[in-house]
């Protein structure tokens, strides 16, 4: 293992026996924060009631249509402002001010237009993390190498070549931040959205665990998100770190 | 290296090829190229190139040398198709370069234009996959091409584990694979170190003799330009023109030792005095 990768977790298991000790010792009261071995002990019993699996996969199931919907239409978006020059310096100021707006705002709306289910917390995680893709593949697409496109010109590469063969694996790197920072929006889009208002879901569950003081249930329900994230979080990681192994010179 | 060869002119029968009074067919004639880089909003209008002529005689090796912003690449993208002139014309085997490369013409650029996301192999095979050609004839012309650039032993590699002169092999593979007639290169050695430059203008050489391909080298080093070329044309600062163009008379079967003959240093000094004017005059004019 690297020197870095000892560090960080040395760093995360002090981290994790310190909150152990001091919670241990009551200098932390249990009523805040629970012990991490607690907090594992928790988790396992949510998982293996199952009381919550029902909750747990919605949950994971609407990130992952909010963040298929998002990277598909982000994507889409990309490439329509990339061929359409105009198009693109006339939504500029657009892409540039879109994250100073809060997106929730419009979760209440979105539960008017669509009813208490699954579909205003698709909208608010898609209005959240599509335009993150759509600015990396713009990115992406500006930043390919131009001698790349003289190559591909001097081969006599149709437009849809030139797309396929050359700007899509030349972007190839933004488009894959594109896709981890969707998925992230996603998460935290879906999540904060079962926290304003649900019925259900993991978020739901987190907030009433909360309400209603079940200290232990919370963490250990805030832990399987963590997980979950993290898990998700790490095969992107490992994907993205093959790319570069071949690209990065 | 059959496989290599070029093919003959008889393939283009349309195609007429004009003949030079001492007998030198012409191979790529350039007639009054202009080109004005039209205004901008912060910027003149800009004389870039000529009016200036030129013939490549077939089979040649063809060097320009010229101050810098003199219009070299200009010129070699105009050449190529890769441009189009303000005025003037170029044709190629007899006929006219109009906006698009022309099919025998192989390019190759003084930056990095191997794709990093592709093998060595695939990069050589790149052009060729876009034609019409059996997989087996694509494997036995991209491994021809990489035997003859030195780089048989790395067709698995990636671009990135490659040093500068050979992922600049690896971009003249790509263009050898498409068996040019006339091989265009723009300061192909200019991002490289004096001995890596002085060895691939050896292979240059060698690839030029086994082709049988035409080619145009536009440089910034004189001694590059004179130990190659049959001929050197030597361009005016901006607007670039020629204003000589120097016989080497040097051997086809030749290498970089000819460095030490006397005739070089000759041929060279010939160049710079041409030279040495119109480099004061382009320093002054960017100074």
């Amino acid at each position: 293992m690297s020197t870095a990768g000892t560090i960080r977790i040395v760093v995360l298991l002090t981290a994790v026996a310190g909150l152990e000790a001091a919670c241990r010792s009551g200098l932390i009261a249990p009523f805040s924060i629970v012990p991490p071995s607690a907090m594992l002990v928790s988790a396992f019993r949510i998982l293996a009631s199952g009381e919550y699996t029902a909750d747990i996969l919605a949950t994971l199931g609407t990130v992952a249509l909010a963040a298929v919907l998002s990277i598909a239409v982000g994507f889409a978006f990309g490439v329509i402002l990339y061929l359409f020059p105009r198009l693109k310096r006339a939504a500029d100021p657009f892409l540039a001010s879109y994250y100073a707006v809060p997106s929730f705002i419009f979760y209440p709306l979105f539960i008017v237009m669509f009813g208490l289910n699954r579909w205003p917390l698709v909208a608010v995680a898609f209005i959240f993390s599509c335009v993150a893709m759509t600015i990396a593949t713009i990115d992406g697409f500006l930043n390919v190498r131009p001698i790349l496109r003289k190559v591909a010109q001097s081969m006599h590469l149709s437009r849809s070549q030139m797309i396929r063969l050359i700007l899509l694996p030349a972007a190839l790197p933004y488009l894959f931040t594109g896709i981890k920072l969707a998925i992230a929006y996603a998460f935290i889009g879906v999540i904060a959205g079962e926290f304003i208002q649900a019925g259900s879901g993991l978020g739901y569950r987190i907030a009433f665990a909360y309400e209603s003081f079940q200290t232990g249930t919370m963490y250990g329900l805030l832990l399987i998100l963590l997980t979950c994230v993290v898990s998700v979080n790490t095969v992107l990681g490992v994907r993205e770190r093959r790319l570069y192994e071949r690209l990065n010179r | 290296m059959p496989q290599l060869e070029r093919s003959e002119s008889s393939s283009h029968p349309e195609s007429v090829i004009p003949i030079e009074p001492n007998g030198h067919q012409i191979h790529v004639s350039a007639k009054g190229l202009v080109r004005i880089f039209p205004a901008t909003v912060n910027r003149v209008p800009l004389q870039a190139l000529g009016p200036l002529d030129l013939d490549l005689r077939s089979g040649e090796f063809f060097s320009v040398v010229g101050p810098s912003g003199c219009g070299k690449s200009t010129l070699l993208d105009l050449v190529a198709g890769l441009g189009k002139p303000t005025a003037g014309t170029v044709s190629f085997e007899g006929r006219p370069v109009m906006g698009a490369v022309p099919d025998g013409v192989g390019v190759v650029f003084q930056e990095d234009a191997t794709f990093p996301w592709l093998n060595v192999f695939d990069n050589a095979a790149f052009g060729i996959r876009r034609q019409k050609v059996s997989k087996e004839e694509i494997h036995e012309r991209v491994s021809d091409a990489l035997r003859l650039t030195g780089l048989s032993g790395f067709t698995n590699a990636y671009p990135a584990q490659l040093s500068g002169g050979m992922r600049q092999r690896v971009c003249i593979a790509r263009t050898l694979v498409m068996r040019p007639r006339l091989i265009l290169l723009d300061e192909p050695f200019g991002a490289l170190d004096q001995q890596t430059r002085l060895l691939m203008g050896d292979e240059l050489l060698r690839l030029w003799r086994e082709t049988g391909a035409t080619i145009l080298l536009i440089t910034h080093s004189l001694d590059e330009a004179t130990l190659l070329s049959d001929r050197v044309g030597v361009m005016s600062a901006r607007p670039g023109r020629f204003i000589d163009i120097i016989e080497t008379n040097w051997p086809r079967d030749r290498d970089s030792r000819i460095a030490s003959s006397a005739s070089f240093g000759e041929v060279n000094a010939r160049i710079w005095t041409q030279l040495r004017d119109e480099s004061l005059k382009s320093m002054q004019g960017t100074s």
